[in-house]
């Protein structure tokens, strides 16, 4: 086969450890994995006899279903690991519950963690793929990459692509990750966020910063809204969620201000009536539903590309 | 990368009179080619696919639909060989009570013909599937063979066979090819 395949993935840990040709390797795997999905039995025998666990030291149903999902259609074993009710409310540690993991022979472990760094710290414990499904502030690698296979799939490319995104930047790493990948597959980023919850080095970050929404959502091909984080408030980081609703939420009359075409995006659990309006999260361009959707074929393609075979391969061509 | 002496066995001519010979042989076993779904086994079965339904169509006179099948996550050797890219799996329509006719360009071990059929149970029931090959090399390592082929080429395993096909490489000729190594 003549096309060089870019460098095989041994984690998945920041979109910053990933080049441009790896993100599209991952987008065009998933693009191939969807159609799985609307099969009447929704599975392939790729990664059968293969262990993916689950370790969640921070609740997050949907991504640990999500990733759960992943497997199963890949016919992955799962093994679900939630820091409550576990060795880890008994005291273990971090790295005795990563060592416990890697005794057990698992072939992959989804790690979410409220520090930053954990999953690379895991990588260094363990024999295991490491797939970080959010680490504090830090990273969401296949949040970011489904976002992006969301808009090249509404949208058609992703290159040249305006996207806004507003909201409470300084404690995402949604945003972060986002911003990131966006910044990799050449969109122009604009970032949104009251004064008070942008990063302190918002200049080191891709893209432009403004505090005005209206300026934000000016000819952008993708609006996408971060979900506001009730416990911020107590914090005082904006006065009321009546307020953040006014100046930087999305309502009817926002929405009617995008240019033809563009899409509203938010990855959730939305506040309905705070960073969107209940209406706006049912228009027929807020893709909302769409991203969960494609989430699981993201996913999919990281399993596959991590796990789906032994040693780098020198000849992927052959005859049959 | 050892030496490599060509030798051009097939050129587009064989080919062309191959595929319209093996539309024939379907149309008569089948009796027509009312249900029929043609399914190329990607990279270069794909191609051939197309083809070959256009050579029914020919025939018959109704158009036979045809789609492309993608065995890599079917695979029995992917942990020996590093995940491999994806390609596009499209049935162009219900499969169940049709007559599959898989096609591939070369039938070696029989290994991806396997994973096709597996591929080809999880979308549906077909009532029959058939196995177009363009070239047969021999060397079976399971219980497989074809119904239809355009030449079958004994072969030696220090050997390749490269089909070239005009949609992919520009021409349309099948070589044979002398390693001095056995390819691992």
């Amino acid at each position: 086969m003549s096309t060089t395949a870019p460098a095989r993935l041994s984690h998945l840990i920041s979109i910053e450890d990933l080049s441009a040709e790896q993100v599209s390797l991952i987008l065009d795997t998933a693009e191939s994995l969807r159609e799985i999905a609307e099969r009447p039995i929704k599975k392939v025998p790729t990664l059968r006899g293969r262990t993916v666990c689950n370790l969640f030291m921070e609740d997050s149903t949907r991504t640990r279903i999500s990733f759960e999902v992943a497997a199963k259609r890949l016919s992955a074993d799962v093994i679900n690991f939630s820091a409550k009710g576990t060795s880890v409310s008994k005291g273990e540690s971090f790295k005795d519950t990563a060592l416990t993991l890697q005794a057990m022979g698992v072939d992959a472990i989804v790690v979410r963690s409220h520090s930053a760094g954990a999953p690379l710290q895991l990588t260094r414990w363990v024999d295991a793929a490491v797939l970080n499904a959010g680490d504090g502030w830090h990273q969401h690698p296949t949040q970011a990459l489904l976002d992006l296979f969301t808009m090249r799939r509404r949208l058609g490319r992703l290159e040249g692509l305006r996207v806004a995104v507003v909201g409470d930047v300084l404690h995402s790493r949604v945003a972060r990750s986002l911003t990131q990948a966006l910044a990799l597959v050449g969109a122009e980023v604009t970032i949104c966020s009251p004064p008070t919850l942008a990063p302190p080095n918002v200049e080191v970050w891709p893209g432009r910063w403004t505090s005005n929404m209206d300026d934000a959502l000016e000819d952008v091909d993708v609006l996408y809204l971060l979900r506001v984080q009730r416990e911020r408030m107590h914090r005082a980081f904006f006065p009321t969620t009546r307020e953040y609703a006014r100046l930087w939420g999305v309502d009817q009359a926002r929405l009617d201000r995008l240019k033809d075409g563009a899409i509203v995006m938010h990855p959730g659990p939305m506040n309905r009536g705070v960073e969107i309006a209940a209406d706006v999260a049912d228009a027929p361009n807020a893709v909302i539903t769409d991203q969960v959707t494609n989430g699981i074929a993201v996913r999919m393609a990281a399993l596959y590309l991590l796990l789906g075979g032994g040693q780098p391969d020198e000849d992927p061509g052959g005859d049959a | 990368m050892p030496a490599r002496a060509h030798t051009r066995l097939l050129e587009a001519d064989d080919l062309r009179r191959a595929i319209r010979r093996i539309a024939h042989e379907l149309v008569e076993r089948n009796r027509g080619s009312s249900d029929l779904v043609v399914m190329g086994i990607r990279t270069r079965g794909v191609p051939l696919a197309r083809r070959l339904a256009a050579a029914l169509e020919d025939i018959e006179g109704t158009p036979v639909p045809w789609g492309e099948l993608d065995v890599t996550l079917y695979r029995d050797d992917l942990s020996r060989r590093g995940p491999l890219p994806l390609g596009r799996t499209e049935f162009p329509c219900d499969i169940d009570g049709r007559t599959v006719v898989l096609v591939d360009d070369v039938l070696f071990s029989g290994r991806t013909i396997r994973a096709a059929m597996e591929a080809t149970f999880e979308v549906g029931r077909p009532a029959a599937i058939r196995l177009a090959v363009l070239v047969d090399r021999g060397h079976r390592e399971l219980p497989i063979r074809a119904d239809h082929v355009g030449k079958n080429l004994p072969t030696t395993t220090a050997q390749t066979v490269r089909v070239l096909l005009e949609e992919i490489d520009g021409e349309d000729a099948v070589i044979l090819e002398e390693t001095s190594e056995v390819p691992a």
